[in-house]
């Protein structure tokens, strides 16, 4: 029918787009052997240096990560089948990411979208992170363009709803959250190649939003729970966290921080991660107020990376825990 | 028009060629997300190969990664002009150059009749010479209809 081919329009052919007969042995344009064992789609890909990262640097979460090693094998095998001809369906990937606050779930989005777009399931690998302010519109008509909007910024890679069931607002019939889901559900459903959708948000109420809203919880195939951290990989997140900011704990201070989580986590609104990095936070600040009150001291590369057990010890944390527990 | 005896609009780029696949499409598009452009759709059922006002279906996309989402509003344009012209454009923001960069029809009505020469005949035994539609003499909007 085409009387000529525009130049670029054959040499890259859409990934996945044609797939080989069964049988054939594929040869890939730049004379790449196509990949027939798992480690071969791994060193293509490079989605194992992504896996051993997100076990390195993420403390905990053991769920979440078996969760997401079962993903990855799913797509790498989908890979292998494609490339031996056999018919490898896309699977359905959003996912639900349910937890307490500070479990990490917009960090694991974020590295979500890294591994999905290693794997060659999203094509860009951005992440589009969200609230309802900008889905929901202010009045008749502004809500469906402007979540169409978000929704193409997403293509090609990851949205991220944060506390997703803030979209409906069960006690307001007329509320325009209602249109951004339905307008939600339709792109899940129908673009499922181009965008993965991850809803997160506090257990108990997206359950509650659930409920109300059962296509959403059937167009989900993933739904992970985060796990509160223990009090031993609280403390391992906030060496991490301090070493990345090139400081360190001080004689005596691990032990004293050690303490301070075992009584912030006692305490109300504790968010976990959240919660240790700001504590050490304020610790920094202290640290800094201790270096200053002293104008004419000369500091070293050792006093100004230290966080000493006082800096810890001054935090409000131990007055209301020693309240608490009159014995101690 | 003369360079184009079968009566097809030719305008901007790519007009003289058979028309564009989806996936070709689609490969234009990323060209210009990579360069930093920002697409937007136009349709039109006044057709003039010099006519550039075209009205803008939805907004222009800015701050998109993917082809995918202008390829989901180039369908919702042909679903609601499925035999008017339809072309993308795309906008270069950068200071100084400020203008479209690309621009091409991806959608046409099943038949176009093409142009007619029309003559005028002004001072003396001078003619003057320009172009009309033969879609153009009916109303707006029951234009390309079957």
């Amino acid at each position: 029918m085409a009387m000529y081919n525009i130049p670029g329009s054959v040499t890259t052919p859409v990934p996945g787009a044609t797939p080989a007969k069964a049988g054939e042995v594929v040869e890939q344009g730049d004379g790449v052997r196509t990949a027939r064992t798992v480690a071969e789609v791994m060193a293509q890909s490079q989605a194992g240096d992504v896996l051993d990262e997100l076990d390195r640097e993420l403390v905990g979460l053991a769920p979440v990560k078996a969760r997401i090693r079962d993903i990855a094998a799913l797509l790498v095998i989908d890979r292998l089948r494609m490339n031996q001809g056999l018919q490898a369906q896309t699977p359905s990937l959003h996912m639900s990411f349910t937890g307490n606050p500070g479990t990490g779930k917009t960090t694991v989005a974020l590295r979500m979208a890294q591994i999905l777009h290693r794997l060659g399931y999203i094509r860009k690998g951005h992440l589009v992170a969200v609230t309802r302010d900008d889905l929901v519109g202010q009045y008749v008509g502004h809500t469906a363009p402007k979540t169409r909007e978000v929704l193409k910024k997403a293509m090609g890679g990851v949205l991220f709803i944060d506390e997703a069931y803030y979209l409906y607002r069960p006690d307001n019939e007329r509320d325009y959250g209602q249109e951004a889901i339905e307008i939600l559900m339709q792109v899940m459903e129908n673009n499922r190649d181009d965008l993965v959708v991850i809803l997160a948000g506090y257990g108990d109420r997206m359950e509650t939003f659930f409920q109300s809203n059962p296509g959403m919880r059937s167009r989900i195939a993933h739904h992970l729970e985060f796990p509160d951290f223990a009090e031993g990989e609280l403390l391992r997140i906030a060496e991490m966290m301090l070493e990345q900011q090139n400081y360190r704990f001080g004689p005596g201070a691990r032990e004293t921080f050690q303490e301070y989580i075992a009584h912030r986590i006692r305490q109300p609104q504790f968010a976990n991660a959240r919660s240790v990095r700001n504590a050490l936070d304020r610790a920094r600040l202290r640290q800094a107020s201790r270096l200053f009150a002293n104008p004419d001291k000369e500091l070293t590369v050792d006093d100004l990376s230290t966080i000493e057990s006082p800096d810890i010890r001054a935090s409000r944390v131990f007055d209301l825990g020693a309240a608490a527990t009159p014995n101690n | 028009m003369m360079t184009n005896p079968t009566g097809r609009l030719t305008q901007g780029q790519f007009s003289f060629l058979p028309d564009l696949t989806d996936a070709e499409i689609a490969l234009q598009i990323e060209y210009g997300l990579k360069k930093g452009y920002a697409w937007a759709v136009e349709y039109t059922d006044d057709p003039h190969p010099r006519n550039t006002y075209w009205e803008m279906f939805g907004m222009p996309m800015f701050d998109l990664n993917d082809a995918a989402g202008v390829m989901l509003e180039l369908k919702s344009c042909r679903d609601t002009f499925p035999t008017h012209y339809i072309r993308l454009v795309a906008f270069d923001s950068t200071r100084g150059v400020e203008t479209i960069a690309m621009s091409f029809i991806v959608n046409r009505p099943p038949v176009e009749p093409g142009f007619g020469l029309v003559r005028q005949e002004t001072n003396g035994r001078t003619m003057r010479y320009t172009i009309r539609g033969y879609e153009a003499e009916r109303a707006e909007g029951e234009r390309y209809r079957k």
